[in-house]
């Protein structure tokens, strides 16, 4: 599904290199969790895959189920079925969270060429999957993410998901700023979409998450590269001992 | 002093070719003093304060600069809205276009006709509210408009009025000067709604005075049309009673000049009055918003509430002023001007003021220009949502406040629908 070949990037503003030669393959229908210390470059490998402005690929190549991401515009990665649920979602006001995500649904069927949904077909899947992620038909109508609490900001976020229907997921430390009822909702909502054509890669600083959304694969970054990969063990490992004795041993 | 001179030579000159129009005793008064106010003003220049920002020479010239006008397909305005339509062609009446004057709870008159009689309800209002408005700021232009209009609606509203006025202003010469004078009277209580569109002429002078008397509701919304060559001079002037309300809605797309001047006396407890107004434009586009609000009464609310969006070195300004009296104790006043710069060349020039002389009283304003959210921006392409698209949601977003100030949801829509229009034509 998504394959990371030695993947180099620089950030363009400052002449720092963040990323020196990420490799990483998530399987359909697979969760790959990313753990790490802060600034091992988690969050910038989302953003990069994502098309984010103010990166440089100085090397490498990421692909989406064979097709080459790294050339595309960020709407171009959505419509071919990558999605980023944001670390800190971003708040829009004046645009219509319903608005929003029905312009959004449209944009990605129309640029692959499949049919609009009916503002009547929309409304129902909306309300329906709404509901399962507790967001109340006044969430759907304020602006995007105004007002927002940690916590339905992130539920926002995974209704999106649900609604565009991505086939690779990437969720960046999707658990920041949540208490604990709202992290089993919110893993409960990723949970529900874990389905074999779809691929997951969980970025997250703590072990936590992982027992909600048990993932296949465990990798351990360091310093803008990925330095260990095993199995739901090596979360728990972390958990006991920190990232220390990981990075002594890689050393 | 040797400028000083110069502008009431250049003054003197341009007004020694003109002729009042024929016209009743009342009339010929209050023209013949307004003229006197323009000769002791002299027309502005550019060194006047209040003209920094906007060259003043193209509408204080005698001829019209040529204006080409827009002759494409448009949908009507206000098409699903009742209302009473009153027609004026480059400045001139259109009475086969127009509906009859006739209508419940008012009355409607046409000042070339009203001019005629030696006396008129109106004398209460024509160029009194114009000329308690040039001070403590001249307004030349309104006072040459008083002194020169060939015609006018003059409403009286007596009590609720069944259907909005519609004032609508074709433009179909190259080079036509057109001034209109209209005055609105609501009687205590009563409630009018007057709608507007069209860019009028190639150029065009227009003063609304606007008597709103105690427990009176006045709404407006204005449209100034889609040409882009023409040039604009507008006043509004209304002086408020108790109680009372004033809402005032514009909507401004291209044009080369416009100056959209608002003043409004708050002399009434408890009154109302909002302005908004939300202006697109790019090119030599140039708008310039000039409100003063002066409240005189206790407990007064007033909301000023001016976006634009500005393209290709369009250039923006608002000239935005809140006097609160002495004695003006619990006055809420607010007043907010922002503009959206869609590339460097573009640029924004403002100048809050707030003069307070009572000590009990919340005024807030602010004033911003930026560029569009670069993260705003990025959220909404990640989800799949293209950069032309993305960019048109955002700019729509910050043109909400402005859009909001519209209450009546058919009539917000339809200004809604208008600026994504103008968006739309514009996707690169």
């Amino acid at each position: 599904m998504l394959e990371v070949n030695n993947l180099h990037v620089d950030l363009e503003e400052e002449d720092k290199t963040i990323l020196k030669g990420v490799d990483l393959k998530v399987e359909a229908g697979k969760v790959h969790a990313i753990m790490g210390p802060n600034g091992s470059g988690k969050s910038t490998l989302s953003y990069v895959l994502s098309g984010k402005d103010g990166y440089e690929v100085t090397g490498g190549s990421a692909t989406l189920g064979g097709e080459d991401i790294l050339e595309m515009e960020p709407e171009e990665r959505a419509a071919a079925g990558l999605f980023l649920a944001f670390q800190y979602p971003v708040e829009i006001p004046g645009v219509g969270n319903m608005t929003f995500l029905r312009t959004a649904v449209n944009a990605q069927r129309k640029a692959r060429g499949e049919e609009e949904l009916s503002a009547a077909d929309f409304l129902k899947e909306v309300r329906a999957k709404a509901k399962t992620l507790k967001i109340d038909a006044d969430m759907l109508k304020r602006p995007v993410n105004v007002g927002f609490s940690g916590g339905e900001k992130k539920r926002n976020e995974i209704l999106q998901m649900a609604m565009l229907e991505p086939k690779m997921c990437i969720l960046d430390e999707t658990d920041s700023g949540l208490d604990v009822d709202a992290m089993k909702l919110v893993a409960e909502g990723v949970n529900a979409l874990r389905d074999e054509g779809r691929g997951f890669l969980v970025i997250t600083h703590y072990q936590r998450l992982l027992d909600h959304i048990k993932p296949d694969v465990v990798h351990i970054m360091a310093n803008g590269r990925i330095v260990k990969t095993g199995g739901p063990e090596l979360a728990l490992e972390v958990e006991n001992n920190g990232y220390a004795d990981i990075l002594a041993e890689v050393a | 002093m040797a400028q000083t001179q110069k502008k009431f030579d250049t003054t003197a000159s341009r007004l020694d070719g003109v002729s009042l129009p024929e016209c009743g005793a009342w009339s010929r008064n209050a023209r013949d003093a307004a003229l006197a106010r323009v000769r002791e003003m002299g027309l502005p220049d550019r060194r006047d304060e209040y003209w920094k920002y906007t060259r003043p020479d193209t509408l204080t010239q005698t001829d019209a600069p040529e204006a080409a006008f827009f002759d494409g397909d448009e949908s009507e305005h206000y098409a699903d809205v009742d209302r009473l339509k009153i027609v004026f062609v480059d400045g001139v009446f259109d009475v086969e276009a127009s509906d009859n004057l006739a209508l419940e709870g008012v009355k409607i008159d046409r000042l070339c006709a009203a001019d005629q009689s030696d006396i008129h309800w109106a004398k209460e209002i024509y160029g009194v509210l114009e000329e308690r408005g040039q001070t403590p700021v001249e307004r030349p232009l309104a006072a040459l408009n008083t002194a020169l209009a060939c015609d006018g609606i003059l409403i009286h509203a007596t009590g609720e009025v069944s259907k909005p006025i519609n004032l609508i202003y074709y433009h179909k010469s190259t080079s036509s000067d057109a001034i209109l004078h209209h005055v609105i009277k609501l009687d205590k209580g009563a409630d009018l709604t007057v709608l507007e569109n069209g860019p009028a002429a190639a150029r065009f002078n227009k003063v609304m005075e606007v008597e709103v008397a105690d427990g009176a509701s006045f709404h407006h919304i204005r449209k100034q049309g889609r040409d882009h060559e023409r040039r604009a001079v507008t006043h509004i002037f209304a002086r408020l009673g108790e109680k009372s309300s004033f809402k005032s809605f514009t909507l401004t797309a291209n044009g080369v000049l416009t100056r959209n001047e608002c003043v409004i006396e708050l002399t009434g407890d408890d009154a109302i009055a909002h302005v908004a107004g939300a202006a697109v434009g790019d090119g030599d586009f140039h708008h310039d918003d000039t409100v003063f609000i002066t409240h005189d009464a206790e407990r007064c609310e007033s909301r000023q509430v001016f976006k634009k969006v500005l393209r290709n070195g369009a250039t923006g300004v608002f000239q935005g002023k809140i006097l609160v009296k002495e004695g003006a104790q619990k006055t809420d006043g607010y007043q907010i001007s922002q503009s959206l710069l869609l590339d460097e060349d573009s640029q924004f020039l403002a100048k809050p003021e707030l003069e307070i002389y009572a000590d009990d009283v919340v005024c807030s304003h602010g004033s911003t220009s930026g560029a569009i959210n670069e993260d705003g921006l990025f959220y909404l392409r990640a989800r799949g949502i293209p950069r032309p698209i993305a960019t048109d949601l955002l700019t729509l977003a910050f043109l909400a406040e402005a859009v909001e100030e519209v209450e009546d949801e058919i009539l917000r829509e339809d200004i809604v629908a208008r600026l994504t229009g103008w968006l739309e034509r514009r996707r690169g």
